[in-house]
Order: C-alpha cells, then structure tokens, then sequence
C-alpha cells in the first residue's frame, strides 16, 4: 500500500487511493458474459432454427454450465467474509442490485441451463444407464432421476418442453448479463460506470464473447477429435459474430460520443485518464487489436471469396482477437473506473499481486477450471457419439456432430 | 442404560450439532439490537452537522481525535475524517489545487510553491450520512443502514466485505478496515452522541468550526447556524440527502 502514494498523481480523497475492486471482479463479468454469449449462441439453433449452428448446440450449452459454475468463485474469494456470502439468500436486500443478483444467478443455472441441458442428454442418460453396467450405470441412472421412458411421446414432450425453456431462457440470458452492466451503470457516483447503456453494451459484449469462444472451442475440439470442421456451421457462426461486434462496438461508440459531446465535469478527468493511464489497455489493447482488428477479418472474410483454410485462420485470429479485446474491455470498465479520484483531480494507480489471494495467479486458475469442468462435463454427457459408441446403443438417432 | 459406542456418537453428534444451530440462531435473534444507552429515545433525534469552512485552521486535531476515539487504523489510506486544503489559484474555481497529506492527521506543511493571491482555505470531510444514502441503498445484505436518528451505521457482524458501498460513496468516506475485513466509517460518534455527548472532532475543534446538531430540537444551536449561514452541501447534484452543512463553501470544493 505505501508503495502507491508515491504513484498517485493529483488529488485523491484520502480513502480512495486503494483500489477496491481487483481482477477478480474484472474476471467475473467476463465469465458470466461468455455464459450468456454462449447460451445464446445455443438458442440461435433451438428457437431461431439457425440450423447451420446445429454441432455447437450442446457444445454451447455445456459451455455455458462449466463457466456458470465457476462465475461466482471470483466473487467469492474477493469477499472480505466468504462465510457470510449465504445471507444474500437468507437476508437479501430488495434494492440492491447487486442482492437480486444471486437470485437471478440460482434462476438462471438451476431454471434454465441445468433443466434445458437435462432434457436435451435425457434420452442419451438413460441409454447410457441401459447400456452400461456397475458404478457408470448407477451413476447414470441417478443422472436420469429415476426416468427411464425413451418412448416417442415421451422424447417429444422433451423437445417441446426444451424449447419453452430456450424461450424463457433468452430472456433470463438477457438478465443475468444485463444485471452484471447494471451493477456497475447504477452506480451514481462513479461517472466512468454511470450511463443507462451500461447493460446494454455489457449484453451485446458477452454476445460477442460467447459466440468467439464456443466457435474456437469448437475448432479446437474438432481438430483434438480428428474430425473436419464443418465449415457451413462456422461461417455461420463467424457471420454472426461480426453481427453481434458491429452492434456492440456501435453501443460503444454511442457512449464515447455523446461523453465527448456532452463533456460534463467529469469528461476532462477521464479523458487524461484514457489518454494516459488507460491509453495501453483501452485504445490499443481493446479498441484497436481487439475490435478493429477482428471486426476488419470478419469482414474481410464476408466479402472476399477465401479458401476453406484461410477462413478457418481468419476464424481462429479473429477469434482471439476479440476475446483479448472483451476482456481489456471488463478491464477497462472495472479497473479503470477506480484509476481515478471521484474529486476529479487525481489517479491512483493498480498493482497486482502474484501468489495473493487476489492476485494473477489466483486469477489464472479461474479461467483454467472452466475449461477443465468443461472437459469433464464433455466426458460424462458427450455431445456427440463415437462410432462405436453408436453400434453398441440402439435406436441412436444421428449424432449431432 | 448402557452407553455403547454407537449411542455415545450419536448422541455427542446430535448435541454438536444443536449447540451450533442454537448459538446460531440466538445470534441471529441478538443481531441488529440497538446499542443500549438509558434515556436515549432514538426518534426524537436527526443528527446532523455543520462546518463553518471560515473558522477550519487545519490544525488536524480532530483527524487525530477520531483516529484514537474510534481506533481506525493509523496508515494514511484509512479516514472517518480527514482534512483537505484548497488553493483556487486566480479564482478559477474549476482548477483547485487540493492536497491532504496523511488526511490532515499531523497538520499542514506550507507551501511556497502556490502562488501569492492564491484563494486558500480548509474543508473537513466526514460521512454526510445521507438521508438517501447511496451506499445503504446498494448493501446486498442491508448491513449498513440509516439509524431512526438520521446516522449512517454499518454492522460488522454481518458486512460481507463485498466493497459494493465503498464504490457507491460519492464522497470518499468509506473504507475497508485491514484488521477485521468489513467496511468502516464515521458513525458520527454514536457511542457518545447517544449518551449525551457530542462528537470526537467537535468536542476538540479549537475554532469551533465543526457543530454537532440534532435538526428534531428547536432550540439547537443548528438551527440558528442554518438560518444566519449561505450554506451548501458536497456535491448536491448527487440528491443524497447530505446532512453535512458547510458555510462559506467555495464553488471548487468537490
């Protein structure tokens, strides 16, 4: 802490000068945007019938579950009493935002993304429970609780009901990230947060970033199974994105804009703030490596004619690019919103840890466990079938992938 | 009857079990009971009070008053109050020159530097307990809360450490305490204004410039205060509800 004041500049109110919010809390909007990105990127194929999308569906939604799970840890491990994070269940404050929000969280993960997950793999438990033996089939049947009826009428009960629950879903989708921009546009005091677009750029962001990652997860599974990419579905996919980003970046631009225009007490401070301390992660880190740049490569690929393996470069650059460029921007909103003094006359600066409790390395194994989780989620409910696996079921209907 | 082991478990392990669930719960029914002071009827108060900018000398005495009656921690980052010194160089109310070096806590050097005919005087800051706290709005688990008195209190039995209210003061009065993990601020004294007494800062304040008042009583010397004063509170443009009226406050403060 004392190493800090030498670096603050300007005039900070005294209690301002630490940093309150660390990355732990930029990593948490970035997880729970990439599980609503991904969600909803899985309703394309179920609601909208996009079905080019079609072998990413339960890729998506498996996705969704293992960063869903992990959302809260962040939180969580940032808390000064962990051990009390239960009384926002028990003792929820109704108008705090940030109260409502584990509400919408249990809604969301036990409501919408379990259920739809479980009626999607029903048919494929109980086959997996028939056609195992032992632990597997115990373990199996206890994932089919108890049901064992395949029949067709039941299988169409299934689907229907699972996409009344992608129809709720959207919409909860919509909440659960909208209420994470929220968190931070409602906070009156801190104009760098303060602006009523704040949960709508946050939504069309994690749009943005759960379409980049369920595409490059896709490829990256593809190749690990040896199988060829299907090139319909992820041009689709890389169509869609560009959609989403050329939304999403205008959301921004809107912002930006009207702060220049309008130019209120606060304007001058920020932008000395953008220009100096934030110039790194914010112009060149998110706006132009990883905005324009891929933005420029979706759209390259949508008018010029390239070849099947260009594409899939293109895909995977871009891909990254955006990724790199959704997290500068949850970087940007949560640490740069701290950077600077609410008298609007000075900047503090951050300093990360390592091996702290809220340091990188922490922060490091929480972006790695969504992707284990999601590497045991698709051992134990395969979103596709092997061949062999196939000859050994009966009446397996064609795989998705 | 004969105790086995099995019974021996049992029975320990239904007993643990027990303790532990009553103690809970007897804290839950003992939690949020108002501190005890005889005689202290809590709705006759609404505290509140006043700083006249033109008496503040910048002596510090009450940053230190308050760091010792309210043991906050002694490292330059942590203030229930503190004090800042303006310069408004030329009149230009938006460029100030401000400095609060250890928040006042050990006084203020001079400083050649600014310019002669330079405007210059001192704001003490405290929590301006809002009657539309923007802190206590955002609370996740409502563990700071406006007292029937008109005070700001948190209750660190059941704060989260969640940071949420430090962001949502626009004023820069809220901390998080290194010690115990939970958030801390000015609670205006309560442990002394519920027993008749007046405020740590007030009671040592040299000039008098910082007023304890309690806006429910006619006869306080507040209301005279406010009537005789221009006063202004920090930041009115935020709606909070700021119950920290400053005379003589010039247009740069912020």
């Amino acid at each position: 802490m004392e190493s800090i004041l030498p670096l603050v500049e300007g005039f900070m109110y005294p209690n301002e000068v630490e940093l309150q919010w660390s990355v732990l809390i930029v990593l948490y909007p970035f997880i729970t945007g990439l599980v609503a990105g991904a969600f909803i990127l899985a309703s394309l194929e179920r609601v909208f019938k996009v079905e080019a999308v079609k072998p990413t569906y339960r890729l998506s939604l498996l996705t969704a579950l293992a960063f869903l799970l992990v959302a809260p840890l962040p939180l969580q491990l940032h808390l000064g009493h962990p051990e009390r994070s239960f009384e926002m269940y028990l003792t929820p404050k109704t108008d705090s935002a940030m109260a409502m929000f584990g509400f919408v969280y249990l809604w969301y993960l036990m409501a919408v993304l379990v259920l739809e997950i479980w009626l999607d793999y029903r048919r494929d438990i109980v086959l997996k429970a028939r056609a195992s033996s032992g632990a597997a089939r115990a373990f199996y049947r206890l994932l089919a609780l108890g049901s064992d009826n395949i029949s067709e009428r039941s299988l169409e009960i299934d689907e229907r009901l699972g996409r009344f629950i992608t129809i709720v879903g959207i919409p909860s989708a919509f909440l659960l990230h909208g209420y994470v921009g929220f968190i931070f546009g409602s906070v009156k005091a801190n104009p760098w947060w303060s602006t009523p677009l704040m949960p709508v750029v946050f939504l069309f962001s994690a749009i943005v970033s759960g379409i980049a990652l369920v595409m490059l997860l896709y490829m990256a599974v593809s190749r690990l199974r040896g199988k060829d990419v299907d090139m319909r579905c992820l041009d689709t996919i890389a169509r869609y994105l560009l959609y989403a980003f050329v939304v999403d970046f205008s959301l921004e631009l809107l912002d930006l804009i009207h702060r220049m225009y309008e130019a209120d007490e606060s304007f001058k401070s920020l932008d000395f703030m953008v220009k100096t301390r934030l110039f790194t992660s914010q112009i060149v880190i998110q706006i132009l490596l990883g905005t324009l740049l891929p933005l420029a490569i979706l759209a390259l690929t949508q008018v010029v004619r390239l070849g099947e393996r260009v594409r899939r470069n293109a895909y995977v650059a871009a891909g990254v690019l955006t990724l790199i460029g959704i997290f500068a921007m949850r970087w940007n909103v949560v640490i740069g919103g701290q950077l600077f003094s609410k008298s609007f006359l000075g900047y503090t600066v951050y300093k990360m840890g390592f091996a702290t409790r809220e340091g990188l390395l922490p922060a490091i194994i929480l972006m790695v466990l969504p992707f284990a989780i999601l590497w045991v989620l698709i051992r134990v409910l395969p979103p596709w079938w092997s061949e062999e696996q196939e000859a050994t079921m009966t009446r397996a209907r064609p795989p998705d992938a | 009857m004969t105790v086995n082991r099995r019974r021996f478990l049992l029975d320990s392990g239904r007993y643990l079990f027990m303790t532990a669930v009553t103690a809970r719960a007897v804290e839950h029914v003992l939690a949020g009971t108002p501190e005890k002071a005889p005689e202290y009827e809590m709705y006759d108060h609404w505290w509140a009070m006043a700083v006249d900018i033109g008496l503040c000398i910048g002596c510090g005495a009450c940053v230190r008053a308050c760091k010792t009656e309210n043991d906050v921690p002694l490292e330059p980052f942590y203030f229930r109050t503190w004090v800042e010194r303006y310069h408004v160089p030329g009149g230009d109310i938006e460029h100030p020159v401000v400095d609060a070096p250890n928040g006042g806590y050990d006084g203020f050097p001079a400083r050649p530097e600014v310019a002669e005919g330079s405007k210059s005087f001192f704001v003490p800051k405290l929590c301006n307990h809002c009657a539309h706290s923007p802190c206590v709005q955002v609370c996740p688990v409502g563990a700071t809360f406006e007292s029937p008195d008109g005070v700001v209190l948190v209750d660190k039995t059941y704060c989260l450490g969640c940071r949420y209210c430090v962001q949502a003061c626009p004023y820069g009065c809220r901390f998080i305490d290194p010690r115990t993990h939970v958030v801390d601020k000015c609670t205006l004294c309560y442990h002394r204004i519920s027993r008749g007494l007046t405020t740590a800062c007030c009671e040592v304040c040299p000039t008098g410039a910082r007023m304890l008042g309690d806006l429910k009583d006619p006869d306080d010397p507040i209301q005279e205060f406010l009537r005789s004063n221009m006063v202004q509170v920090l930041k009115p443009q935020m709606a909070t509800g700021s119950k920290v009226y400053y005379a003589s406050l010039d247009g740069s403060v912020r």
